[in-house]
């Protein structure tokens, strides 16, 4: 038998690892145990990477702001995590007076539980998802869904204006994209004909040249991309669509009243869902695992995987570092009168590509009729104000 | 019947007694989709995956949000002074007892009848699919119209009766 | 345990769940209970309906599924328009009271 070349031996790292370590057991409890250690890489890993990304957006955003960000701590700051961990554990966990204490307990851990949930269908690299469902992305979208509830349990049972406010603000904002989410993944659907997710990547892992069959070079593709991207945004609560906890307006809105380790729960929590979300956009857009150029498949798959994750993570510090925060009607204007629309429109185009066959004719009538439409659609409602720039009536 | 099924259905029931008894309408709510939550895992534990799936998608993330949006807008989590059950609660509880003895006569006379094991149906997500889109057209067709026509529906009945006045 | 079918035991849960919702739609003053009620119901109905999908003769034909997935996109449909009217009728007569809205007259 001869060895397997060391650029796949690399690739399935990570599971040759596992088989190793459940090898030490009974034969009958290997797949469980093997399903174990799965959920134990996944619970670590991804709050490991919270706590790096929390350093990086402070450092980030400083340097956007012109300052040096947390340099304290550790060489270049980079314990910061760390110290924030302690000082959260070791806080007095306070419960307001009037809150309905049952509910104001279990929102943090509804919300943990059902993003982590999430990650159980994402495909992090060649064979390496904890289970291959049928309907992983309808599974992906049902957890999704969930965690909208523990957002208003966590604000109405704090029993505060700003509590209840920025749960109404955050509840309304995250149905209100979730249509337009969920609407921009089915043309992907659509083209690959399947919702499991380990099939949309098998799809878009070839490659034409050097060029990967990605679904974000494809007219239809880029276009629910972008809507895709947009309406993640809104569904994770950043920046400028952060109204929800916009702390110069609402304190931390919906968690105002949680201190110490439920406090850092929701912290978890929301970056947790920034990156099941990009895990997602990278799965269904950006080739999930495969290499961006055919001779880089030496890489192992996973590195791509993580680094598509953390790149759109720097676009959701980046934007947080540029744009301003968006107002609550222009916020819902946008949603329900432009990204809507156009998804639906961009459904109808998916359709057109799928039928129109393969060759030349069909890259240029698709991409007449989006940009057509973005431009017009841009047009129209700028100029009726819908969400022109801002008027401030007072101010003036 | 295996351990998990029953403390799967004794969580469906726990939530859906829990909401209809409690004071606090809030509450009611969120037992709601415990039993919602419940329901969603006896599918799955009847290979229903995709039926299991979207029903915490569609009750869960939609209609009970929607039943919270609706309390909080009513001003109903403020429990009424004057108790929470209507005067003709009796009658109520002896139509849904009776209703219950119907019903459970006639699972358990006919229990002997049921079959006692069936092969798990091999059904995959693009069977659902192929169906909806070929012998169920119709049926789709209705639903998207009828929901397109709920949403209108919806926005009409909940907006303000008056102009409001920019 | 008597209940030797495993179709039977999900029936006698649907039975109780559709009991549970009936006996909280008929005895709840607040208009939004006696929905929630009505959403027990349905759900019930649903189980049925999966469960007869699962343990009948041709389940590959998939009709009980099929109807248990249609019945989900109505009962969203209904919650919409049934929560909008209550909360019409809130915005009428400030109350979501069923025993007091005994009066035909706006």
């Amino acid at each position: 038998m001869a060895a397997a070349p060391i650029s796949i031996t690399l690739d399935q790292i990570f599971l040759l690892l596992r088989d190793w370590l459940v090898g030490f057991l009974p034969a009958g409890v290997r797949p469980a145990a093997g399903a174990v250690l799965g959920v134990i890489a996944i619970v670590c890993v991804f709050p490991g990477l919270f706590a790096l990304t929390t350093v990086f957006e402070r450092k980030g955003l400083g340097r956007m702001q012109n300052r040096l960000g947390p340099n304290r701590v550790g060489p270049f700051g980079f314990f910061q995590p760390i110290a924030d961990g302690i000082k959260a554990l070791t806080k007095e966990d306070v419960i307001p007076f009037r809150a309905d204490a049952a509910v104001h307990f279990l929102a943090p851990l509804v919300l943990v539980v059902a993003v982590f949930m999430g990650f159980a269908v994402l495909p992090m690299g060649r064979n390496m998802v904890l289970v291959d469902m049928d309907a992983g992305l309808l599974f992906f979208f049902a957890m999704g869904a969930s965690t909208e509830l523990s957002v208003f349990m966590a604000g109405w049972s704090s029993r505060n204006k700003y509590s209840i406010l920025g749960a109404m603000r955050a509840v309304g904002q995250m149905i209100s994209y979730e249509v337009p989410l969920l609407l921009s993944s089915v043309s992907v659907v659509m083209i690959t004909g399947s919702l499991s997710l380990t099939k949309i990547v098998a799809a878009q892992n070839q490659y034409t040249g050097i060029f990967p069959h990605w679904y974000v070079f494809t007219p239809w593709g880029f276009a629910a991309f972008l809507m895709f991207a947009i309406a993640a945004t809104a569904e994770t609560n950043r920046t400028p669509f952060d109204l929800p906890e916009g702390e110069s307006e609402l304190v931390a809105g919906y968690f105002t009243e949680y201190s110490g380790f439920k406090f850092a729960l929701f912290f978890l929590g929301e970056y947790l869902g920034m990156f099941s979300i990009s895990g997602l956009g990278a799965t269904l857009f950006l080739g999930g695992w495969s290499a961006p150029l055919s001779f880089l498949s030496v890489v192992p798959s996973w590195i791509w995987f993580f680094a598509k994750v953390m790149a759109a993570i720097f676009v959701f510090i980046w934007m947080r570092g540029t744009l301003p925060r968006l107002r609550q009607d222009q916020l819902m204007n946008f949603a329900w009168k432009f990204v809507l629309p156009f998804t639906l429109l961009n459904l109808v185009v998916t359709a057109l590509w799928r039928f129109m066959g393969e060759g030349w004719a069909r890259w240029v009538v698709c991409t007449a009729i989006l940009a057509g439409a973005y431009v017009l659609m841009g047009r129209i409602e700028m100029r009726r104000k819908h969400f022109g720039p801002r008027s401030y009536r007072y101010a003036e | 019947m295996s351990f998990v099924f029953y403390l799967i259905a004794a969580l469906t029931l726990a939530g859906g007694l829990a909401a209809v008894l409690l004071r606090n309408t809030v509450h009611c709510a969120l037992a709601l989709t415990v039993a919602f939550a419940g329901l969603a895992l006896l599918f799955l534990g009847l290979d229903a995956q995709f039926a299991g799936f979207a029903q915490i998608l569609i009750y869960i993330g939609a209609v009970a949000i929607l039943v919270v949006f609706a309390i909080l807008l009513t001003r109903s989590s403020e429990t009424a002074q004057e108790g929470v059950f209507s005067k003709s609660w009796f009658a109520g509880l002896v139509i849904a007892a009776g209703v219950f003895a119907v019903l459970g006569w006639a699972v358990l006379a006919g229990a002997r009848a049921l079959p006692l094991v069936a092969a798990a149906p091999t059904v995959t997500v693009q069977d659902i699919g192929n169906a909806l889109v070929g012998r169920y057209v119709l049926p789709l067709e209705i639903v998207a119209l009828l929901l397109t026509a709920a949403t209108i529906g919806a926005v009409i009945v909940a907006l303000h009766e008056k102009e409001r006045t920019r | 345990m008597v209940v030797a079918s495993p179709l039977a035991a999900y029936l006698l849960v649907a039975a109780l769940l559709f009991a549970i919702g009936l006996a909280g739609a008929l005895t709840r003053r607040n208009a939004i209970l006696v929905l929630i009620g009505i959403e027990l119901m349905l759900n019930a109905a649903n189980l049925n309906f999966i469960a007869f999908w699962r343990y009948g003769p041709h389940p590959e034909a998939l009709t009980g599924m099929m109807f248990a997935i249609f019945s989900i996109a109505v009962a969203a449909a209904e919650a919409a328009v049934g929560l909008g009217l209550v909360i019409q009728i809130y915005r009428h007569t400030r109350t979501t009271d069923l025993d007091q809205m005994n009066r035909m007259k706006g």
